[in-house]
This record gives structure tokens, C-alpha cells and sequence, in this order.
């Protein structure tokens, strides 16, 4: 628990966070949470938490990024919001 | 002073977790495109997951698999040495109800795209009063 | 919208962070959620259930009931995807492309053209489609074994290093949805079918009710391990031990069904016949 990488990770955290509710393109914000949920994923692994990590990496940065640009890919990909 | 100042610094990184979340809530209230109000919700979810591994973390213990020596017989392990695995049980379950929500929601989407041809939520609530 | 939303929110972080300065210090061993029933499983779980990893040891034997539900919670949202999603009359075939596989040539048949349905030197590609990219096909060709090899590794190593029945499973279904996007959805519907995917996902979840159910009949309480003890031939710690395993290879098959049906449905919305 090294406290300088945790206050770098979270920083970009939050960065991402941001990142993916305002762009415009949907594509990109599905990108953005994927690159979020792996920094996620370090973070936990940093506390400990390694089955957690575990888990997260394999479907946040995994399966849940390919399921949203799927739905992105039959939808529109353009938002005004 | 000075006891606001530690107050602050020790519990500083809470703080970042409930800002992480309410970036999340915000998502999810304010935003009128669907697929961004599922990711405010996937945001809202991971953080509310990082918060409770955050009170299940200790110091200068190690991750909470066992070690076992070359003998067979497994000595008692003491408590400190170990992080606290029950929250780490509990997000477990969290994660996985999470991915399976999305992929209701995002099926919910599609299924709205093909029925109204528009993702945003001001012009499904105007092609609804039309009708 | 915004400005409301942002008050509410700023009002509610407000009060979080006024209720967070009650916390204990970060880190500190002796905090209220590491001193009254953590210890108890740090130290004894091992001698209850010869499992070292403590997370999979609490998840599949002490809590085995959430694991179950958590378990029908996936199957459920595999079957609603299904029912909200799945057209299955077969519509009237629209523009279809076929590319000639010896030269590269793409045809274009238009509504009510007809062309052989199965045939040797044609294949049917997307109507969003790529020129043949050989380097693409033979990777994914080459590492899908490797990663079903790691995901089957991941399911059955849980006791002693992290992983697990849910891990295993999602890493398996990733490399069935590798093969979908690499090669089109076509041939992976061919080789992992929809049937096989509905079946898998029941087969899952019944086994690991059924490992319950199986030690109600042997007189033991529902998903209690130790009656798998008689039935196995080991003393009851190690049958603790292998009942594990047994439900996490069922959690493992269910979640990699689940995943598979997910990206079907989505990536085609619900048609099965071209996808991402």
C-alpha cells in the first residue's frame, strides 16, 4: 500500500471518470470505461484485494468494453449530451 | 487547527470515494443519453466496490491466501498478519450482479433504438406524447 | 436537469463526507470491520476446510448460499437477454455479399437474386466488411486454445491462488467471443450453437443446487460438504475441499454460457446472422 501510487491512480481515476460521461462520441466513452475499469482493478490490487482485482480485470476490462461497443455498434454512435 | 489537519489527511482518501460516486449519481440523473446513464451506473457501482475493499485493508498485512510451509500440519495464522477477507467475498457477488445488469440495460437499449430510432431521453419522452 | 442534479449531488457528498470523519484511520488493524468476526475466519478456516485461499474458502463453503443466488442472478440475466432480444422468424433475405476465397472477389447479390446456399469457393461475409486479413485469423486461430488452457487452469487452481469458478468462466467465454470478432459471428454460432449455450447455463446452475440437494440426501444439511465424505472415500475436511471445486466448475460453466448468450444477442441484436 505504497501511498504515492494510490494518490497517481486515483487521480487518474477520476480524470477518466469524467473523461467518459462527457465526450460526445460513444465509442470513445465505451473506451474511456474500459481504460477506467482497469485502473480500478490496480487500485485494488494495491489494497490487496486480489480475487477482486481478478475478477474485475477479466469483466470489467474484458467482457463489459466488448458488450458496450456492441450495443454502441447496433445503436447510434453520436450524442449531443 | 492542527486536529482538523490530521482529520483531514487520514481520512482524506475516503473522501476521494465519495466523490468518485457522486460523479456516478451525477451520471446518472443528469445525463439524457441512455448508454451514459449506464456507464454513470457502472461507476456508481465499481466505486461503491472500492469503498468497501477500503475498509477491509490493513497495514503492513499481506493478501489473504495462507501460506502454507513444507509441513503439513498448517500452524494457526494469526490474525493481523492477514487483510480482512469477508468484504473482499462481498464485492465479489457485486461485480458479478453488476456485469449482469449490464447486459440487461444494454439489451434494454438496443431494444429502445429499434423501437424509437433516437438514444436521447428528451426525444423518446416527445415521440411517446406524440403518439 | 443539470443544475438540479448537481445540487442534489453536491448535497449528498456533503453528507457522506460528514459521516466518513466518524471513520477509523485507514489501514488500522484494529478497526471494527477487522476485530470482531474476520479473525475467527483468517484462523480457522483453513482447518475447517484445508483451502488456503481464504476468499474462496468463505465464498463457496461459508457463504455458499449467496454464491448460489449469485450464481441464478447471471443465469437470469442471460435468459432475459435472450426473451428481450432473440427474433427468431427468419426474414426475407435482403442484400447478401459473398467473397470468392482463391482471388479476394466480393459479389453482391441483390433481393431476390438467388445463390447456392452452401458452396465451396464462396463464403458469406458482413455487410460491414473487412478484406481478408490473414494475420488476424491465424493469432486468434493459434491463442484461443491457450486461453480456454488458462481459464480451465484459473477455475481449478482457486484454492490456492486467486481465481476461481467466476473468473474461470469469464475468461473462457472471452476466448468464444475472441473467435466471434476475429472470424464472424456465423462460425462461432456453428461451432458453440445457441442450444449448447442455453443447455451449458442450465447444466451450471444444477450443478451446484444439485451438489446441495445431494448432500440434503445423505442426511447432512443443504450444501453442508461433509456428506460428501462417505461418498468420496476422504476423511470430511478434504471432502470441504472438493465440494468446492465441484460447485466452482458449475459456477464456471454457467458464467461462461452467460457470457457467450450476452455477446450473441447484443452483437447482432437478437438476429444471429452478422455481428461486430
Amino acid at each position: 500500500m505504497i501511498w504515492q501510487i494510490e494518490i497517481v491512480i486515483l487521480i487518474i481515476v477520476i480524470i477518466l471518470a469524467i473523461g467518459a460521461l462527457s465526450v460526445k462520441d460513444l465509442l470513445g466513452a465505451a473506451i474511456l470505461f474500459g481504460a477506467y475499469s482497469f485502473m480500478m482493478c490496480l487500485l485494488w490490487a494495491i489494497m490487496g484485494a486480489v480475487d477482486v482485482a481478478f475478477t474485475e480485470a477479466s469483466v470489467g476490462a474484458g467482457v463489459s468494453t466488448v458488450l458496450f461497443v456492441a450495443a454502441v455498434f447496433r445503436t447510434s454512435r453520436r450524442t449531443e449530451d | 487547527m492542527d486536529a482538523l489537519f490530521n482529520i483531514l489527511i487520514s481520512r482524506a482518501n475516503y473522501w476521494v470515494y465519495i466523490v468518485l460516486m457522486m460523479i456516478g449519481l451525477y451520471g446518472i440523473i443528469a445525463k439524457k443519453n441512455l448508454v451514459k446513464k449506464i456507464i454513470g451506473m457502472n461507476i456508481l457501482q465499481t466505486a461503491v466496490i472500492l469503498f468497501y475493499i477500503s475498509i477491509g485493508a490493513k497495514k503492513n498485512a499481506t493478501i489473504p491466501i495462507i501460506e502454507h510451509g513444507h509441513d503439513t500440519a498448517h500452524s494457526a495464522a494469526t490474525a493481523t498478519l492477514y487483510i480482512n477477507p469477508l468484504p473482499h467475498v462481498l464485492m465479489l457477488t457485486a461485480i458479478v450482479v453488476a456485469v449482469a445488469t449490464l447486459g440487461v440495460a444494454l439489451t434494454l437499449v438496443i431494444k429502445i433504438h429499434q423501437q424509437y430510432h433516437t438514444l436521447e431521453e428528451n426525444e423518446i419522452l416527445e415521440k411517446i406524447r406524440e403518439k | 436537469m443539470k443544475i438540479g442534479g448537481l445540487i442534489l449531488v453536491v448535497i449528498l457528498g456533503s453528507v457522506l463526507i460528514y459521516g466518513s470523519l466518524e471513520f477509523p484511520p485507514w489501514g488500522d488493524p484494529v478497526s471494527p470491520a477487522s476485530s470482531h468476526l474476520s479473525p475467527y475466519y483468517i484462523e480457522t478456516s483453513v482447518e475447517d476446510t484445508s483451502v488456503p485461499n481464504l476468499v474462496t474458502a468463505v465464498l463457496a463453503d461459508y457463504r455458499g448460499y449467496d454464491t448460489m443466488f449469485e450464481t441464478i442472478v447471471i443465469f437470469t440475466a442471460g435468459i432475459g437477454c435472450i426473451f428481450l432480444l432473440r427474433i427468431f422468424r427468419k426474414e426475407e433475405t435482403g442484400t447478401r455479399l459473398y467473397r470468392h476465397i482463391a482471388t479476394g472477389i466480393t459479389l453482391r447479390i441483390e433481393k431476390g437474386g438467388k445463390f447456392p446456399e452452401t458452396s465451396a469457393a464462396f463464403e458469406r461475409i458482413d455487410s460491414v466488411w473487412v478484406p481478408h486479413d490473414l494475420i488476424v485469423k491465424t493469432t486468434c486461430r493459434l491463442i484461443v486454445p491457450f486461453i480456454q488452457i488458462f481459464g480451465l487452469y484459473v477455475i481449478a487452481h482457486g484454492h490456492h491462488s486467486p481465481g476461481g469458478g467466476f473468473q474461470g468462466g469469464v475468461i473462457l467465454g472471452a476466448a468464444m467471443i475472441l473467435y466471434a470478432v476475429a472470424f464472424n459471428l456465423r462460425s462461432a454460432i456453428q461451432r458453440m450453437g445457441e442450444r449448447l449455450t442455453v443447455m451449458l447455463s442450465t447444466l451450471g446452475v444444477f450443478i451446484y443446487a444439485g451438489t446441495g440437494v445431494l448432500c440434503m440426501l445423505l442426511g447432512f444439511n443443504y450444501l453442508d460438504y461433509s456428506a460428501l465424505a462417505s461418498l468420496l472415500g476422504v476423511d470430511p475436511v478434504t471432502a470441504h475441499s472438493h465440494g468446492i471445486l465441484i460447485v466452482e466448475i458449475g459456477v464456471g460453466i454457467a458464467v461462461m454460457a452467460v457470457m457467450v448468450t450476452l455477446y450473441y444477442n447484443l452483437a447482432s441484436a437478437g438476429k444471429h446472422d452478422e455481428g461486430l
